[in-house]
């Protein structure tokens, strides 16, 4: 018993990137454990998916034929039986807004510990993870005295692995009937539609909690006049219904590649920094100079956004 | 208007909202409705619904702070309910206020500090409060499973028809008790829930659950059922001044172990936190530095060098 098995993601026809990470996580763990990779592929075009994840340390391919997308039931049982049947050290989910539907209910069918969203694994004489706490601000280390043990990695820690070999694939027989599932897919919506695509704009200014009411947002709004930009926000200016849900960027919102990012009051959480590390410039104003968004920041202010901001519309007057 | 009024059974309604404990049937599998099903109901009729909503008192971390062994150091933690559970807590108060006969019960894993919490919770509308905690849970390193087994307990004491919980803790971030609990206790679920509709019988739930990248998907969720809340459901009120008032006389019941018919074992965990730090910050960030005027005209060149203003 020193094998790894890994679950691939998918959506809407797709291989989700993060597969590509499990991939690698596994493979390293593996490795560690001395043991085989096996990758887990469930639900929808499973041959096809088989054929896009056939990579150079995944040792085989299981896959289980049932139902067109997600299905939670689907997902956590067919993971629970092919760790019965396969008797891994560990089985790696990703820590998707899917992998929230099923990790855990993987675990506690299993009776297995769970530590979820790692951004780090290592192994010696038992499974160390790191993970964050306390909004990213600290790093810690988790060691489980335990196995087998259910983990859920964090998308964007482990480079993809994206070279391809030969792997053998087999189908895994599990009965499935979506119809008696309490918790069922009716389909899927695009949300933020509407006047103005952030993603298509060079100029972005940004703006997060650091604005502390509605009403202070006229004064990004005169700095996006002066300057020709254009206004996004964080997760938490959309959720106080300060900005409709098309502003907001990360990884719920939308990916943005501007040409320059300006983040106003934005501390850079994980979700946030997801949607827009791909910007050419950052640049971040902020009162703590602790701020993880300085630490992807190509420019920085450490200062106080209510006297930086009306500064800089006078520059541009 | 009672929204129980189709059920067929024999017991007269009553207004108080009570467990009605072992005569429910366990939950099964149910098919997919048909449309006269969604308008009838068979939930019996001591109380519309009961909803157990799962709250955490979480800590947060000053700007600056320092480590104190395998934490951040007490006099740098201020504590407060978790965002996540506030919208949950709206989204049982909003229920309780659109249906007769809801009982919102809150139940929390915490020690005398969270009382205040609590009271937070029980000012926005909570009807009652549950507050877990004696000696071994305060000694103990509680991971998913602990947890899970600590509010199938009181699942199992209150007997709710929903269970609403936050998405994730903002302390550890682990996002994984209210789908484990659901698994535990039988309920259907869905995770991280930001729309939610029920039907009018109470029998099931149309959700969206958030996905990545601008995606909802719309899902069906049979009741009895465990939804974990992501933010932006709802707007959490503020309580208000009566409800605070109110919120003073309000039950918070304490149970440690034994009151859930558990032992020490069940707070066992094999999970154990070795090791904090800071993370070693990898900024190559150039500095504008000096008075706001002149950081901004620092700013100022930086733009017009990039080429995305004019002037």
């Amino acid at each position: 018993m020193s094998d790894v098995l890994a679950v691939a993601d998918h959506r809407r026809g797709a291989v989700r990137g993060v597969s590509f990470e499990i991939v690698r996580a596994g493979r390293e763990l593996a490795d560690d454990l001395g043991g085989d990779l096996h990758l887990a592929v469930i639900a929808g075009d499973v041959d096809g998916f088989a054929d896009r994840l056939s990579l150079a340390g995944v040792d085989a391919i299981h896959t289980v034929e049932a139902g067109e997308e997600f299905n939670h039931d689907l997902y956590a049982g067919a993971t629970a039986a092919l760790f019965e049947e396969l008797a891994p050290t560990a089985v790696l989910m990703p820590n998707s807004v899917n992998g929230l539907d099923y990790a855990p209910a993987v675990a506690n069918r299993l009776d297995v510990p769970l530590v979820a969203d790692a951004v780090d694994l290592a192994y010696d004489d038992g499974l160390e993870a790191t993970r964050e706490m306390y909004g990213s601000k600290v790093e810690t280390t988790v060691e489980v005295s335990e196995e087998p043990v259910a983990v859920t990695v964090r998308s964007g820690e482990w480079a993809a692995l994206e070279e391809r070999a030969d792997v053998p694939v087999e189908a895994f027989e599990y009965e499935f009937d979506e119809s008696a599932s309490g918790a069922r897919v009716q389909g899927f919506e695009e949300v933020g539609a509407g006047d103005v695509d952030i993603a298509d704009a060079e100029f972005l200014v940004s703006v997060g909690r650091g604005i502390e009411e509605e009403e202070n947002l006229e004064l990004i709004e005169e700095l996006v006049e002066v300057t020709g930009a254009t206004m996004s926000s964080s997760r938490p200016i959309v959720d106080n219904g300060w900005l409709p849900k098309n502003r907001q960027v990360g990884q719920s919102g939308k990916q943005v590649t501007p040409d320059v990012y300006l983040a106003i009051g934005i501390s850079g959480a994980v979700q946030h920094v997801a949607g827009m590390k791909g910007a050419e410039t950052i640049i971040a104003i902020n009162t703590d100079p602790n701020a993880p968004i300085f630490d992807i920041a190509d420019y920085g202010i450490v200062g106080d956004l209510f006297d930086v901001v009306p500064a800089l519309i006078e520059e541009f007057n | 208007m009672r929204r129980t009024t189709a059920s067929s059974t024999a017991v007269p309604p009553r207004t108080t909202c009570r467990s009605r404990g072992v005569n429910r049937p366990e939950p099964t599998r149910r098919p997919l409705p048909t449309v006269s099903k969604l308008f009838t109901s068979d939930r019996g009729n001591a109380c519309a619904m009961k909803i157990l909503v799962t709250v955490k008192e979480v800590a947060e971390a000053a700007d600056d702070f320092e480590i104190e062994g395998t934490d951040i150091g007490e006099q740098y933690l201020e504590y407060d309910l978790n965002e996540w559970d506030d919208y949950a807590v709206e989204a049982a108060v909003q229920l309780s206020e659109e249906y007769d006969d809801v009982e919102v019960v809150s139940a929390t894993i915490g020690s005398e500090r969270a009382e205040e919490t609590i009271r937070m919770a029980l000012a926005k509308g909570v009807d009652r409060a549950i507050r877990v905690w004696d000696d071994d849970v305060a000694a103990a390193d509680l991971d998913v499973a602990a947890k899970t087994r600590l509010f199938a307990a009181v699942v199992e004491e209150e007997d709710p028809d929903l269970v609403l919980s936050g998405v994730q803790a903002a302390d550890d971030g682990f996002g994984a008790t209210g789908v484990s609990l659901a698994d535990e206790i039988g309920f259907d679920w869905a995770a991280v829930v930001n729309d939610l509709e029920t039907e009018d019988d109470l029998s099931m739930a149309h959700v969206h659950r958030e996905l990545e990248g601008g995606i909802e998907e719309l899902t069906d969720v049979d009741f009895p059922a465990v939804l974990t809340i992501q933010t932006g459901l709802n707007e959490p009120r503020y309580a208000s001044l009566r409800g605070i008032r109110q919120a003073q006389s309000k039950e918070i019941a304490e149970f440690g172990l034994a009151d859930l018919g558990l032992d020490a074992d069940a707070v066992a965990s094999p999970i154990a936190r070795t090791a904090m730090y800071e993370p070693e910050t990898e900024s190559d960030a150039t500095y504008l530095d000096g008075a706001a005027d002149e950081q901004a005209g620092q700013l100022a060149d930086v733009l017009r060098d990039k080429g995305v203003v004019s002037e």
